[in-house]
């Protein structure tokens, strides 16, 4: 089996909002195309980790970055930040539709980014809705608005948005907390199939999701890494520290 | 202390509010709903009664409805033949409006911009502080400002004749409005909640397809009203345009031409004017007709937000 490359390269990443620093020099690397799980309890510093990573962590005003993080070899804060953030789509716990029709949800940020050819459009959305397990629903009415719909097709929504500039790496930040579990399964085996094309971060409270869909999955905690090997490993009866097996078998603290 | 004393004669105590509080809530309520009722009776009694000062003129036999809408002639103290013609007061009216709003509009609409999306926190409270003070400026004031700064500026830049023109008055208007402008349209940015940046930004839109893309369709009904009061602050307005204008009653035919408006003819000859004459009466109608023009902007206006919002 040939060695996996490297897509995301993190050294010694340090995060501090104020005074308060929240990831205390963190290092690891995510590979192409491979589902990659962050699991964690409340505070631990997941979402923080994935603001990083599309320098989102800029609109906080307080918060400084210190450490490397390198997206396919470049360093992100060197490069073009607009470009960075289509090359990584982004998925928020909440729903955010953006008040305009569905069709222009998904439409937005390749128009954005320049693509006006009506027929290219209408394709692409047609494809991104699918991939988010949504166009049977809302195809009759693409050109109504977009925050009229239910809370978890809105959630779908953002995952059809976050595709929309063909992202090369996908992060979802707790994706199911507003869907119910049929949709959750569907959007599961969406992003196995999605696997095949880019690289896909998933952060998630619920450590059943990471087991079943993740390649590696990281336990953070506090901050620091606790434990971050093959998911099976980490789920396994001897995990590498006893704190990640008392984590994922509910028995923490 | 047995189980019976609690199942005995009467159920246990429960607080209970006092008579008191619930009359004066309901009193309240009642005080609540007349304040907002009243709005429709001030309206309709400030129109009937200027509607009745105004009234008698319309019957006397000799008055022209129509020659009072649409001819240029305003001769009220004429010896030989008293016309009362207000079209050019309404054009003059409409020309430094438009004119005003050409100015305001972009200038406003841009710095409310400016303030709330692209300014430090620091300097987004200093120019907010500075704005509203531009808007606590007397009307008299500006009119001061337009009679003599702005008017000595046009004769020199324009080699206009007068000073007190069109333009004039259009900037000063313009200066007026700007404030209304700015301090609604910040408040309609800032309603937009910051969701829909991130959500925007983080997908890799540029700051200005963040504004022009998101911000604008999110907050265009509170941009719309902030525009809509700057028109209605410039066609209201009175004592500035009387001092800028020139005071001429003259269709313009271009900016640098005098003009008067229906507020300034009003506020200028009602002194001079007889109770209860011909003239007197006039002015009421000119009063009725602004009225009328500026409902008219507030309906359009309603209409325009209702078909963006049904849209």
């Amino acid at each position: 089996m040939p060695l996996p490359s490297k897509t995301i390269e993190i050294e010694d990443l340090r995060l501090a909002y104020g005074v308060k620093e929240v990831l205390h020099g963190i290092s690891f690397d995510i590979f192409r195309h491979e589902i990659f799980a962050v699991i964690g309890p409340a505070q631990s510093g997941k979402t923080s980790l994935l603001r990083c990573l599309n320098r989102t962590i800029d609109f906080t005003p307080n918060a400084t970055v210190n450490g490397s993080i390198k997206v396919d070899g470049q360093d992100i804060r060197r490069g073009d930040i607009y470009s960075l953030r289509r090359k990584i789509g982004m998925v928020a716990p909440l729903p955010v539709g953006l008040p305009m029709s569905i069709y222009d949800n998904v439409a937005f940020a390749p128009r954005c980014a320049g693509l006006s050819q009506k027929s290219r459009l209408d394709d692409l959305v047609e494809k991104c809705l699918r991939q988010a397990a949504l166009w049977d629903e809302v195809k009759e009415r693409l050109l109504s608005l977009g925050t009229a719909l239910s809370g978890g097709q809105q959630q779908r929504l953002t995952i059809a948005r976050a595709l929309s500039h063909q992202p090369e790496i996908l992060c979802l930040d707790e994706f199911s907390i507003a869907i119910d579990p049929v949709t959750t399964m569907r959007i599961e085996d969406v992003l196995k199939e999605l696997k095949k094309e880019i690289t896909i971060i998933l952060v998630t409270n619920l450590t059943h999701q990471a087991r079943r869909l993740a390649d590696r999955t990281l336990f953070l905690w506090n901050g620091e890494i606790v434990e971050l090997d093959r998911t099976e490993t980490v789920f396994s009866n001897n995990p590498g520290s006893k704190k990640t097996y008392d984590y994922v078998n509910g028995t923490f603290g | 202390m047995g189980s019976a004393d609690l199942v005995g004669a009467d159920a246990p105590e429960r607080p209970r509010r006092p008579r008191w509080a619930v009359w004066g809530e309901r009193a309240l309520e009642t005080i609540i709903r007349l304040s907002g009722v009243s709005a429709i009776i001030f309206v309709l009694a400030i129109f009937f009664f200027v509607f009745r000062e105004a009234a008698p003129v319309l019957f006397n036999g000799h008055f022209n409805i129509l020659q009072f809408l649409f001819s240029t002639a305003w001769y009220p103290t004429s010896e030989s033949n008293i016309r009362y013609g207000t079209f050019a007061l309404t054009l003059g009216s409409f020309s430094v409006t438009a004119l005003a709003m050409a100015l305001a509009v972009p200038f406003g609409l841009g710095a409310a911009i400016y303030i709330s999306e692209f300014s430090g926190p620091k300097q987004k409270e200093t120019l907010k502080v500075i704005i509203e003070l531009l808007a606590a400026i007397p009307s008299v004031v500006w009119g001061f400002i337009g009679l003599t700064i702005m008017n000595k500026i046009i004769v020199a830049v324009t080699g206009a004749p007068v000073g007190v023109n069109l333009l004039n008055g259009g900037i000063i208007l313009a200066l007026m409005s700007v404030p209304i402008i700015v301090s609604i349209g910040e408040d309609a940015l800032k309603a937009v909640p910051d969701s829909y940046r991130e959500a925007a930004l983080a997908i890799g839109t540029t700051k200005w397809q963040l504004i022009y893309r998101v911000l604008f369709p999110a907050a265009k009904n509170g941009l719309l009203a902030a525009v809509l009061l700057g028109v209605g602050r410039a066609v209201g307005e009175t004592m500035a345009v009387l001092m800028a204008t020139g005071h001429a009653v003259q269709i313009p035919h271009g900016v640098l031409d005098s003009v008067r408006t229906l507020t300034a003819n009003i506020a200028a000859e009602l002194g001079e004017a007889a109770a209860g004459s011909d003239h007197y009466r006039v002015l009421f109608l000119t009063g009725v007709l602004l009225f009328c023009i500026t409902f008219a902007v507030n309906l359009t206006a309603d209409f325009v937000i209702r078909g963006v919002r049904r849209k």
